[in-house]
């Protein structure tokens, strides 16, 4: 059995800083909240009953370990390098979003907590903590942006039906950074019956340490698998990058391996020449948002620009702070994928995998295929298939003609 | 603690020339930008000509997680007309040219961009004496606590019902002018009532020692105020000045604030 938790000895940092990033920036209110859930964290990582829940929970209900898929049609798009798929897209509820949300669930139903808040981008992250909520009898109110509402409808109807509160949010951009004021705002006034199920390897300390340590599953497994498969390390990891949570996941059990490469695809949008991207490491600047010091999307005033993304998981102002450590160490490489190479990537795998997967996950192809084509026909690539598509077939009907602006089939 | 007993300048000063007349402070706030630059500090006058001892001014920003509605509302207004930080500035100097005594409370990233220190000397140079710092704990705060050293300025960080003791300590040891104590679980935003554990709170943070404790969220109405000011140093009022401003403009933020006024004394 693998061992999922990092050791208390481990040599990469465990917050609350990854280099100069990181931290805890929130209201003085909430410093008893973090630090309880740090000290439970602590100790339930050690607590044989936990490991053994949350264990029983991946192995029973998330279906894992997840499936390490060869992909050789779509890896002759990709200059013939060997693409491997990790298949967190088979996990229950559809995305890696999962492997945290039970995670965390069960920190606080431990902690005596009774009820689950969460913000949701794509939905994917909202339908995880509504089905932990579902299975462990807790209370659940989402927050998502008014336009991720609409663009990731059949997300929210999933979350109704779990039995979960969905609160569309109004305010600022009215996606995934304005779900996070509003679930904090939430926290700040229901501490005491409530848990925060932070998404993404984002927010004030422990939330990145906290979201990575139950993701890092994602690529303890794959590393052992494509050892397995290949005989060898891959020569690059690559996964989407919104808030980080699947890239961490995916990246950790790499970092010690100096010859594998680490490449985030950040989501470029319409392109970085234009504003309207979600690529903020590599356009962005260093500042404080959502509770850590980590690179985002300002303005000269560091007030927080909007991100444009055509997927909802991805469009984000800010990133991780681990992230930002890895970018400025040069240990990771983080490159920008506009919305047509995502969607281009996302039809590729459709036909010549017969896998439709997730838009966020589409940008992680798009860069596969482009570190495919430099790298050439003796790489080994293990590509983060972080969640499934079926989110987000009416946003491709759209894209691709088949379907009019109504969804409706033209 | 060293630093909260200075009563010669600065926040403390203002609070003790109130406590020497047998009451509390009056702090009033309000958002630089809202309606615009000019109405903003047109308000601010009205504010000071009512009765506000203090002045509070928020510099509006994108992500406000410590506020409610009515706050919020005001800040997309003024970020839409275009207000800038520096424009703090130019409000605290009314402030201070009205006879109050200004202070800021500002988002952390918007002091970071600016550069703290340049901040720091910038606002003392235009008359103000602190800033409240709504997401910035001590932990976080070195490089604002040697500004503050450097151009004499006070750290008005904050306590809330859920702070443990330690906590209150190490936030009355980082503070300096007066403690900032939350009434409630929550953001800013006017109430039907003021949460029934600031008075304990209040009392909490004096016996880690602080000398000045000024309370605020939820502080609505003259009642209210009188309420507070029968066991804190300062009375912290926002939204219900925000609401008077959209609702009657300047003249009725100076209506509301000789209310206000008049609860303090109460």
């Amino acid at each position: 059995m693998i061992e999922q938790f990092s050791r208390p000895d481990s040599d990469l940092p465990q917050g609350p800083r990854f280099g100069e990033f990181g931290g805890r920036y929130i209201p003085e209110a909430l410093v008893p909240a973090c630090e309880e859930i740090e000290e439970a964290f602590g100790k339930a990582v050690l607590d044989e009953e936990f490991r053994a829940e949350y264990r029983r929970l991946l192995d029973e209900y998330v279906g894992r370990p997840s499936l390490l898929s060869e992909a050789a049609r779509f890896s002759e798009h990709a200059g013939g390098a060997r693409i491997l798929l990790k298949r967190e897209d088979l996990n229950h509820t559809g995305s890696h979003k999962i492997n945290n949300a039970l995670g965390q669930a069960l920190l606080a139903k431990r902690q005596g907590k009774t009820r689950l808040i969460a913000e949701t981008g794509a939905g994917q992250h909202g339908v995880a903590t509504a089905t932990a909520a579902a299975l462990m009898g807790m209370e659940c109110r989402i927050y998502m942006g008014a336009v991720d509402v609409e663009r990731q409808a059949l997300n929210v109807a999933r979350m109704n039906l779990l039995g979960a509160e969905v609160t569309a949010v109004d305010a600022g951009s009215r996606t995934l950074k304005d779900a996070i004021n509003e679930t904090f705002r939430d926290w700040v006034a229901s501490v005491e019956s409530t848990h925060y199920v932070f998404g993404t390897v984002a927010g004030p300390h422990p939330f990145p340490v906290l979201v990575r340590e139950f993701q890092r599953i994602i690529g303890l497994e794959a590393r052992g698998q494509v050892i397995e498969r290949t005989g060898g390390l891959p020569d690059a990891v690559v996964a989407c990058v919104g808030g980080g949570s699947n890239a961490i996941g995916a990246f950790h059990a790499f970092i010690p391996d100096e010859g594998v490469r680490l490449v985030g695809c950040e989501a470029a949008g319409d392109g970085i020449e234009t504003p309207r991207h979600a690529a903020t490491l590599t356009k962005g600047s260093v500042g404080v948002l959502h509770g850590a010091k980590s690179y985002q999307l300002q303005d000269e005033d560091g007030q927080t620009q909007e991100s444009h993304s055509i997927s909802a998981g991805l469009d984000y102002s800010g990133v991780g702070p681990e992230h930002a450590w890895l970018h400025a160490s040069g240990r990771g490489e983080y490159r920008p994928v506009t919305d047509a190479e995502a969607m281009d990537a996302f039809r590729l795998l459709c036909r010549t995998e017969g896998i439709i997967p997730a838009i966020e996950s589409s940008h992680a192809l798009a860069g596969a295929l482009d570190l495919g084509r430099e790298l050439g026909p003796e790489a080994t690539i293990l590509v983060c298939l972080s969640g499934r598509g079926d989110k987000d077939v009416t946003t491709a009907g759209r894209w691709f003609g088949y379907l009019d602006s109504e969804g409706e089939t033209a | 603690m060293s630093t909260t007993t200075r009563e010669d300048r600065g926040s403390a000063a203002a609070l003790a020339a109130c406590r020497s007349e047998g009451r509390s402070a009056l702090i009033g706030y309000l958002p630089v930008g809202y309606p615009d630059v000019p109405g903003s500090v047109d308000a601010v006058r009205a504010l000071v000509a009512g009765g506000a001892d203090m002045v509070e001014i928020g510099m509006p920003y994108t992500d406000p997680g410590l506020d409610g509605p009515v706050i919020e509302a005001a800040s997309v207004k003024a970020l839409s007309g275009g207000v800038r930080v520096a424009d703090v500035f130019t409000a605290v100097q009314a402030a201070a040219d009205a006879g109050a005594t200004p202070v800021v409370m500002s988002y952390w990233n918007l002091i970071l961009q600016y550069g703290v220190d340049a901040y720091a000397r910038d606002l003392a140079a235009a008359g103000g004496v602190g800033i409240v710092t709504p997401d910035l704990i001590p932990d976080e705060a070195d490089e604002w606590i040697a500004a503050s050293d450097a151009h004499d300025l006070d750290r008005i960080f904050l306590v809330a019902p859920s702070s443990s003791p330690d906590r209150i300590s190490a936030v009355v040891e980082a503070s300096r002018g007066f403690v900032y104590a939350a009434s409630t679980m929550g953001v800013t935003g006017t109430r039907a009532e003021v949460g029934g554990k600031a008075a304990g709170l209040v009392a909490d943070t004096r016996a880690a020692g602080a000398r000045n404790v000024c309370v605020g969220l939820g502080v609505s109405t003259r009642e209210h105020a009188a309420e507070v000011a029968s066991y804190a140093d300062g009375v912290i009022v926002g939204s219900a000045f925000v609401r008077a401003l959209t609702e009657g403009g300047s003249a009725a933020v100076g209506r509301a604030a000789e209310q206000f006024a008049e609860g303090v004394r109460d």
